[in-house]
């Protein structure tokens, strides 16, 4: 019964959804206040069917209710609660269900907390954040519905894929939706404003917090995902350029850029057509993400079970959402003009400099992720595209960005001496000489990419702390402390993520330069050495889980004698799937982790072992953790807080 | 300095950059695209040792051979027409098993057996890597609904 209910609440949200399209947009354009006075209670509405329509499929979920066809194909009765709840969003009909409950969320958001917003700008851009509801909702209706019945349900379920019964599934989809669905407000931002025909500093006050928030949490969900393969598929790499994981990387490096180009238009107002394409493609990027995940075009590791209507139906909104937006674009965007002036050597054009880079480093990411099916459709053979193009393509527009992001901040707006600003960075300079002098010593013959990437991390570090020391003043103590309290939040975030950027660099250059490994079969008592670590195999025992059997090898790691570590990878078998898994055992020592994977034993007692000692492999979890954290810093900066504009100003642009 | 001739610099600073990626990605074409054949191609075509290649089909039942080191393995890759033998040094991923679909990444030797760098199996059970379904779709062994 309650599954139906649920069906019956998306079709509600569809509804609700449609009239939210409709009548807002046409209020709008004649100017009639009830028609508009639609959009908030049919955005809390759609939040409130989908909501319930999500809690329906998650009760089926945690009930084992294996008549439902997605609930008798992703879980079992034998996981434990939380891979129960955690599997409504594990396969491609919850997961799209979650998409929408995200985007539901914050079209309730703007609806409830909108209230500063210009009444007709508030209409037109939730009417186009339920054109975005409309889709998906139609999409997940007519061609995956999460709540199909099974005529004869089996006994019990085909259990969830094991790789996913981890934490890991808890928060990575959730926080990755967040991210992509998050952009979908800067696109309804620049759609409603390029339908109204004006874009001022005040739009840009109201889109900053949400794509902010936006690329926080993909930030956060990509660096999750990340980390989750890096433990759990025991591969000991972290980042593959596998298409999906460029799926999310795409939007990413463009929402930075959208980040950025915001602040222009804020400040200066200036670059706005451009900020409005960004806003455009950030989504559009988000949805060839969607539709590389659910179409199956690509081999990837992410791609669930393929069905090509899917992608079709995708594909389509994907045309019509970005053809739309672009078309509207074509003829509204002459007629935005820019009002500050300023020369190239500027804020504004390292900013400009920095989308630039963005924007090349996301066609680089684009044209390799699609090359594969450019090649198929061309009849050129079947290519892959891995790791050596990115590294050769990508990384040196990376490395130009990172240089002049040190420089960047230390610009004035307007009008810059570029001599005047590299003068300050000269402790950054020599502290780069210098780190790349002893890595180049400490590592005589490692790779040179390793150097670099050492010279760029620290030249970043330093740029960005030598830039914030200039904002306090290092004099007298008490001065730079009241200077420091003095600072605008917003000047902290940015300090906190660029410097975790810089840090996150020195980490994959730290593990992708100078990574050991060793494979080896190994009897109880053998003992290994790796980069000045002694792996000591004692063994291997079997212990039971919840629902799987595991072979788990004990490792006692010494370092010149004395103990450092016990290690315990793990072989999981999940007998439901009959699936093994591998548990990598990791433990950080602050510069490096040490990495163990164990194959099952063979015949003989003999028990395959792949070591890895991973340098600086945390540097970028904590990296990633201080952009993320500079990201929330600035969002609680009181001028970014959502709908904290002052009143005034708020009717000064509300005027005609 | 003038909108007009502003945007002008901008507008040729990133065209500038968009030449330098093209001209990267033509240059990087020639090493960094790996080609995927199946067992068939592989027999046929003439492909210079040591080249960066990718093969893909199903694990020949029966013919996962472990060498005495433990961490040496050799197995055949077939599309149920030609097998080519394979050879790889390390720990399989957790879905290799025989009759399933693989992709192996790594370079000819000069006996024709395909030393493969990387081993790629799926990471769910109900999944086929594209390639693989293609290269048993010519070789005319693919029956639709039957994925192994």
């Amino acid at each position: 019964m309650i599954p139906e209910l649920g069906q019956v609440a998306l079709v509600l949200a569809l509804a609700l959804a449609l009239m939210q399209v409709v009548l807002p947009l046409v209020g709008a354009a004649r100017d009639n206040a009830s028609w508009m006075a639609v959009a908030p209670p049919a955005a809390q509405g759609q939040l409130f069917f989908i909501g319930f329509a999500f809690l329906a499929l998650m009760q089926a979920y945690v009930s084992s209710d294996f008549s439902v066809a997605v609930v008798a194909d992703n879980s079992n009765s034998a996981m434990p609660l939380i891979y129960k709840a955690a599997a409504t969003w594990g396969n491609h009909e919850g997961s799209l269900l979650l998409w929408v409950l995200i985007l539901a969320i914050f079209g309730a958001a703007v609806g409830t907390f909108g209230n500063n917003l210009p009444p007709k700008l508030k209409a037109r851009v939730l009417s186009v954040q339920a054109m975005i509801a409309v889709g998906f909702l139609a999409f997940m209706l007519l061609t995956s519905n999460p709540f199909a019945r099974l005529g004869q349900p089996p006994a019990d379920g085909a259990d969830l894929n094991p790789l996913l019964q981890d934490p890991g599934l808890a928060f990575h989809p959730p926080m990755l939706y967040l991210g992509y669905v998050g952009f979908s407000m800067a696109f309804s931002f620049a759609v409603a404003a390029l339908i109204e025909g004006r874009v001022d500093a005040a739009w840009a006050r109201w889109v900053r917090p949400w794509t902010l928030a936006a690329w926080i949490a993909l930030t956060a969900g990509i660096t999750g995902g990340s980390w989750w393969s890096y433990y759990e598929l025991g591969w000991g790499g972290w980042w593959a350029w596998d298409p999906v994981e460029n799926a999310s990387f795409m939007p990413w490096l463009l929402g930075t850029a959208l980040l950025h180009s915001a602040i222009v238009v804020e400040k200066r107002d200036a670059l706005k057509s451009w900020t409005m394409l960004l806003a455009i493609l950030t989504f559009g990027m988000s949805l060839v993400g969607t539709f590389l995940v659910r179409s199956g075009v690509l081999t990837s590791v992410h791609a669930f079970a393929t069905d090509p209507a899917r992608g079709v139906f995708i594909l389509l909104l994907l045309v019509v959402a970005i053809g739309g937006s672009l078309t509207l674009f074509a003829i509204r965007a002459p007629t935005l003009r820019d009002g500050g002036l300023f020369q190239p050597i500027s804020r504004e054009g390292a900013l400009i400099l920095n989308n630039l880079l963005l924007a090349v480093g996301c066609v680089v990411v684009f044209l390799g992720t699609f090359m594969p099916l450019f090649a198929d459709v061309l009849q050129l053979g079947a290519i892959s595209v891995g790791a050596p193009y990115y590294f050769l393509i990508f990384n040196p527009f990376a490395a130009l960005l990172v240089v002049v992001t040190a420089i960047g901040p230390l610009l004035p707006w307007k009008r810059a001496d570029l001599a005047g600003a590299l003068q300050r960075l000269t402790i950054a300079a020599i502290a780069t000489l210098l780190v790349a002098g002893l890595v180049w010593w400490l590592k005589t013959g490692g790779p040179l990419f390793g150097i670099l990437g050492a010279a760029l991390g620290t030249w970043l570090l330093v740029g960005t702390v030598v830039e914030f020391v200039e904002r306090i003043g290092l004099r007298a103590p008490a001065e730079a402390l009241r200077r420091a309290r003095q600072l605008p939040r917003a000047a902290y975030g940015m300090t906190l993520a660029h410097a975790g950027l810089a840090i996150a660099i020195l980490g994959m250059t730290g593990s992708a330069a100078w990574k050991q490994e060793e494979i080896r079969t190994m009897r109880a008592g053998d003992t290994v050495s790796l980069a000045g670590y002694d792996y000591r195999f004692d063994g291997v025992a079997d212990v039971a889980g919840p629902n799987y059997t595991a072979t788990r090898g004990t490792f006692t790691v010494t370092k010149e004698g004395a103990p450092v570590v016990t290690l315990h990878p793990e072989k999981r078998v999940y007998p439901v799937q009959g699936m093994p898994t591998t548990e990598a055992a990791i433990h950080t020592t602050g510069l490096a982790d040490l990495y163990a994977v164990i194959d099952t034993p063979d015949a003989a007692g003999g028990v395959a072992v792949h070591l890895y000692h991973q340098p600086l492999v945390p540097w970028i979890w904590g990296g990633a953790f201080l952009m993320v954290l500079g990201g929330l810093v600035s969002l609680s900066d009181r001028r970014l807080r959502v709908g904290a504009p002052s009143r005034r100003r708020v009717m000064a642009v509300a005027r005609p | 300095m003038r909108p007009k001739r502003r945007r002008l610099v901008f507008v040729a600073a990133g065209m500038l950059l968009l030449g330098a990626a093209a001209a990267l990605t033509l240059y990087a074409m020639n090493d960094s695209l790996v080609f995927f054949y199946s067992p068939s191609d592989l027999a046929v075509k003439q492909i210079p040792a040591g080249r960066m290649l990718r093969v893909g089909g199903l694990v020949e039942v029966g013919s996962i051979v472990h060498d005495g080191d433990g961490t040496t393995v050799h197995f055949r890759v077939t599309d149920l027409k030609t097998a080519v033998p394979v050879v790889y040094k390390g720990i399989l991923p957790d879905l290799f098993r025989e009759g399933q679909g693989v992709v192996a990444q790594g370079t000819l030797g000069p006996d024709k057996t395909f030393v493969a760098a990387e081993v790629l199996a799926k990471h769910d059970e109900k999944y086929m890597p594209k390639e693989v379904v293609d290269a048993l779709k010519k070789s005319g062994r693919w029956q639709e609904g039957t994925a192994p």
